[in-house]
């Protein structure tokens, strides 16, 4: 077994008043694909944006425990979100391409960042991320033309070549595929396989199937609780949970 | 009450009673269409009066402006000249400083209320911006006059400029604050219209939040500012108090808004205000100048309207 | 080696920077703005707060038959019997020059004050009187203590001699500053010390008068047709077009339209709070169309439904369910509108509104101003005390302004509350 790279102990997550996450304790493996899985509301995209804290931009929204990636307490005071999510990237449930042109749009980070010092340097790496992410061959010809003037599926893979151009060590993905048809998925699906081998991948996704596919490892959650972890055969074959059973029978959720 | 059978036979007269009601509002409604012919109407009806005296030419492309009234009518130049374009170096200057206040006022206030502001600032800072614009603008012009324009003439003195006591600064400056709650409201509006998801996108990219609105959030907005600065642009072309009071009655073609310049409305209310004869061509030339006015505000409204209809049916 | 915090690179320091700057420039702006606003006022609250205060200067005046005829007071030359009264006052003044100055201390409606006080009193008659008269507009500058003797004679415009002809009268107690009651109670006046907004009050209530009259039914009928009743094609889109762009048309061009059509075609009497109000209805009309408008489509459509279902007509339902519960919405549109109105300026100037009106209107046939256009005609008087009277007067103009908001959003919070 691989050591883990991301660490929860003891995650609380509160709205306000209200609890979203009870006392989670959670190991992620480095460079693999972790699904969390389980019915809606319980608490699982909650989960993957306490990563990298994107639950901050919700004022009324407070986290208490621990949760540290390769040893670095997430929640420290020191830490900086934008030093954070520049090494913690995430991918969203709707293709949200920037009204900018396709190479712009991955330039984007390496722009903000400043990840490049010519522009040959940021062609190439342009070029890398789009090669990446399966995009290349369909856009070479015309990176000039507006990020949402592609489909749906190549939006999506657009936005995860985005990600990947500045080079995080995790990526969290938020049910990338909920929008798109079947085809688009499975090309998604093929795409996080293949960046598996450098990245650490967290995706978040409400088919089973899905999980099934393309993860190594699948976490269950059930109203805010981490119901059960482990390799993704086991738990789909052998889970040791009677919730977790109930759950990928269809018998809740 | 009536049984069922009374009230179908009352129904016809209640029917009758009932469309009535009904085509008097729709008279009401047509009282808007009413309006805009009668503005056309009355200003096109002058206005061909008055190109019967002045060649279209002249009054388009003249370079003095200078309206008389006859004392004599075999009197030499009789007529005086009629030539628009000091008046729109005028409006147009004047427009320009305002909006050159305006725009980074308004769009930074709005862009801080939208993006920053906690929710109790925002209640706090939006109705004192509002206050500015339910200022009338006579009060507006009582202030450039008296204390704007002074000031500025008196700091500039003081550099070696040399200053109108009506400069096109001072009207401008003022006018330009007026104009920022408009400019900020319709901004804000069209910056909540933006996706949340661009910015999470940006944001969870690493972006700050300073590089999120400067690099994702404006430009996506950008199409629906450009129709609330037109919108504001309009406004200031057609401002009169605060020109009347604190801009000048010489017509003068000039950049310098140090100079003393004079406007499209200026001149209609000098026109039209004292002793007039109904039809001398300078009665009538301040209808000319006012359908003139009319076609380049609706121009705008029109199109600041559609593109910033346009842009709300994007995001929707 | 992984690292979160502002060490980690990425240019993090400029760019924080940058992100402190950005925030600043933005609360900047405001401030600007809001500061701005501030010095508005207060500069208009300094200039203005003197009105309260009108000074007087008590004059002796000899009111025996012989001066005054009981029987016909309308005869006595009060003009003499207090040029006597000044000159008895100050008995060392014999020059032309000096006496001119010295009449010029009280206002030239002074000899006329003193007749109304002894309409006002017959008791007064029979003797010696000491009556209290409004004092010049300069004498008024230096009573209240706005000349400045450390000028040169020459730039100021208060002479040394009538500095010290009225430091004699504050001395014995015959100069005093009273209660502005006047400000508030007479016309306009071509004199700055008597001057006063009360004509220039009741043109505005009865111009809005017309105004609300005429747009608020109207604007209230459109609302409902378009909001209600009108079938979608391309004439309601024309309507809809037609009101926002009306909205937005100078208001100036309305002016030329009152003057074209109202006076020119139609023949309506010039200058009248009639034809004020019409043209102010049409450019407010815009203003409560649109809130009605709105006000109406926040009524819950399960209330007409609940009464077309229990067999009324579509009136009725829209009348007796619908129209009662938009009602404080409409209202606060209609008071947005008249605020708007009350502070236009420009349209009323072009239908001649502009005349210089003493008397207090009492219909809207005949010739009156409105505040704002008084104040407009103030501001343009060269007499310094007019400055006064121009900033007063913009103080009771944004007090009615603001008591005009102030009930639409109390309305406004009314309406809330009750869904």
């Amino acid at each position: 077994m691989e050591q883990s790279f991301i660490e929860a102990r003891g995650a609380n997550v509160h709205y306000g008043e209200k609890q979203a996450l009870f006392d989670i304790n959670l190991d992620i493996e480095e460079k693999r694909v972790t699904a969390l899985i389980g019915p809606s509301g319980c608490g699982k995209s909650t989960f993957l944006r306490a990563i990298n804290r994107m639950n901050d931009l919700i004022p009324i929204c407070r986290f208490d425990g621990s949760l540290q990636i390769a040893g670095q307490e997430v929640y420290d005071p020191a830490v900086d979100v934008v030093a954070l999510r520049a090494q913690v990237g995430m991918v969203f449930q709707k293709p949200n391409p920037f009204p900018k042109s396709i190479f712009e749009n991955v330039a984007y980070g390496l722009k903000i960042h400043g990840m490049t010092s010519s522009k040959t340097e940021m062609a190439d790496r342009v070029e890398w991320s789009l090669k990446s992410a399966g995009l290349w061959d369909e856009v070479a010809d015309r990176l000039e033309q507006p990020g949402n003037s592609l489909s749906g599926g190549q939006q999506q893979r657009l936005c995860i070549a985005r990600t990947v151009a500045v080079e995080p060590k995790v990526i969290l993905m938020d049910e990338p595929c909920s929008a798109l048809d079947p085809i688009a998925t499975a090309k998604v699906e093929d795409l996080i396989d293949s960046l598996r081998k450098d990245f650490t991948i967290v995706i978040v996704t409400h088919s089973m199937q899905q999980a099934a596919r393309i993860s190594q490892r699948t976490a269950f959650f059930h109203l805010g609780k981490l119901i059960e972890v482990g390799d993704t055969s086991d738990v789909f074959t052998n889970p040791r949970e009677e919730q977790t059973q109930n759950y990928i029978t269809g018998r809740i959720g | 009450m009536p049984d069922g059978t009374l009230i179908i036979t009352r129904s016809g007269r209640s029917r009758w009673r009932d469309s009535l009601i009904v085509a008097v509002m729709a008279a009401a409604a047509g009282v808007a269409i009413l309006v805009t012919l009668g503005i056309v109407m009355s200003l096109v009806f002058e206005t061909i009066l008055f190109l019967k005296k002045i060649p279209i030419s002249n009054f388009l492309f003249g370079l003095e402006w200078s309206p008389q009234t006859a004392i004599r009518s075999d009197q030499v130049g009789a007529e005086g000249s009629f030539g628009v374009l000091p008046l729109i170096n005028g409006t147009l200057l004047i427009s320009a400083i305002a909006m050159a206040v305006a725009t980074p006022l308004g769009l930074t206030s709005a862009i801080y209320l939208s993006e920053y502001a906690s929710k109790r600032a925002r209640d706090w800072v939006k109705p004192a911006l509002e206050i500015l614009a339910g200022i009338p603008t006579v009060v507006y012009g009582f202030f450039a006059a008296l204390t704007v324009a002074p000031f500025i003439r008196m700091t500039g003195g003081q550099f070696g400029f040399e200053v109108a006591s009506e400069s096109a600064l001072a009207a401008g400056l003022v006018m330009g604050i007026m104009i920022v709650p408009l400019i900020s409201s319709l901004s804000d509006d069209v910056i909540n219209a933006v996706p949340q998801s661009l910015r999470d996108a940006s944001l969870g990219m690493g972006a700050t939040q300073s590089e999120t609105i400067r690099r994702v959030v404006m430009p996506a907005a950008l199409p629906g500012i450009a129709g609330s600065l037109l919108l504001a642009t309009s406004r200031a072309i057609g401002e009169t108090m605060i020109v009347l009071m604190a801009a000048g009655l010489a017509a003068k073609l000039s950049l310098n808004p140090l100079d003393a310049v004079t406007t499209i409305t200026v001149q209609i209310v000098a026109l039209l205000t004292g002793d007039q004869e109904f039809d001398s061509a300078k009665t009538l030339s301040a209808f000319a100048l006012g359908l003139l006015l009319f076609i380049l505000t609706l121009i705008m409204n029109v199109i600041a309207l559609r593109i910033v209809k346009k842009y709300r049916e994007q995001y929707d | 080696m992984i690292n979160f915090t502002q060490q980690a690179g990425f240019g993090l320091r400029r760019r924080k920077r940058a992100e402190a700057r950005f925030q600043w420039a933005g609360r900047g702006a405001i401030l600007i703005s809001l500061a701005f606003l501030v010095v508005m006022f207060v500069s208009i609250i300094r200039d203005g707060a003197g009105v309260v205060w009108q000074s007087q200067i008590a004059v002796t005046v000899e009111l025996s038959a012989d001066e005054v005829d009981p029987e016909n007071i309308g005869d006595a030359s009060f003009n003499s019997i207090l040029k006597e009264a000044l000159r008895e006052a100050f008995p060392e003044v014999d020059s032309r020059k000096e006496k001119k100055r010295l009449y010029g201390l009280v206002s030239s409606e002074a000899a006329f004050e003193i007749e109304r006080q002894i309409r006002d009193n017959p008791a007064l008659l029979g003797g010696m009187q000491t009556l209290w008269v409004t004092a010049s507009d300069d004498a008024d500058l230096y009573i209240s203590g706005q000349v400045d003797t450390e000028l040169p004679e020459k730039q100021r415009r208060v002479s040394d001699a009538e500095i010290a002809m009225l430091d004699q009268l504050l001395a014995d107690g015959m100069a005093r500053e009273a209660f502005n009651r006047g400000f508030f109670t007479s016309g306009d006046s071509r004199e700055p010390e008597i001057a006063g907004i009360l004509s220039s009050l009741a043109g505005s209530a009865l111009t809005l008068l017309v105004c609300f009259v005429l747009s608020f039914p109207l604007g209230i009928g459109a609302a409902i047709y378009l909001e209600e009743f009108a079938p979608k094609n391309r004439m309601s889109d024309l309507i809809e077009v037609n009101i926002n762009n009306l909205a937005a048309v100078p208001s100036i061009v309305f002016g030329l339209l009152g003057l074209s059509i109202f006076l020119g075609t139609m023949g309506l009497p010039r200058s009248t709070p009639l034809v004020g109000g019409m043209v102010l209805a049409l450019m407010t009309l815009p203003t409560i169309i649109i809130a009605s408008r709105a006000a109406l489509r926040s009524v819950p459509p399960s209330f007409k439904e609940a009464a077309l279902a229990l067999g009324a007509t579509p009136v009725q339902a829209v009348f007796h369910h619908v129209l009662p519960v938009a009602m404080p919405g409409m209202l606060t549109g209609a008071i947005v509108g008249m605020a708007q109105a009350l502070g236009e300026t420009a349209p009323l100037l072009m239908i001649g509104m502009v005349a210089f009106i003493v008397d207090v209107p009492t219909s809207i046939l005949e010739p009156a101003t409105a505040l704002p256009v008084q104040i407009f005609l103030w501001a343009d008087a060269p007499e310094r005390a007019f400055t006064e009277k121009t900033a007063a007067a913009i103080i009771v103009l944004l007090t009615f302004l603001i008591l005009m908001n102030l009930i639409a959003i109390l309305l406004r919070r009314k309406l809330e509350t009750r869904f």
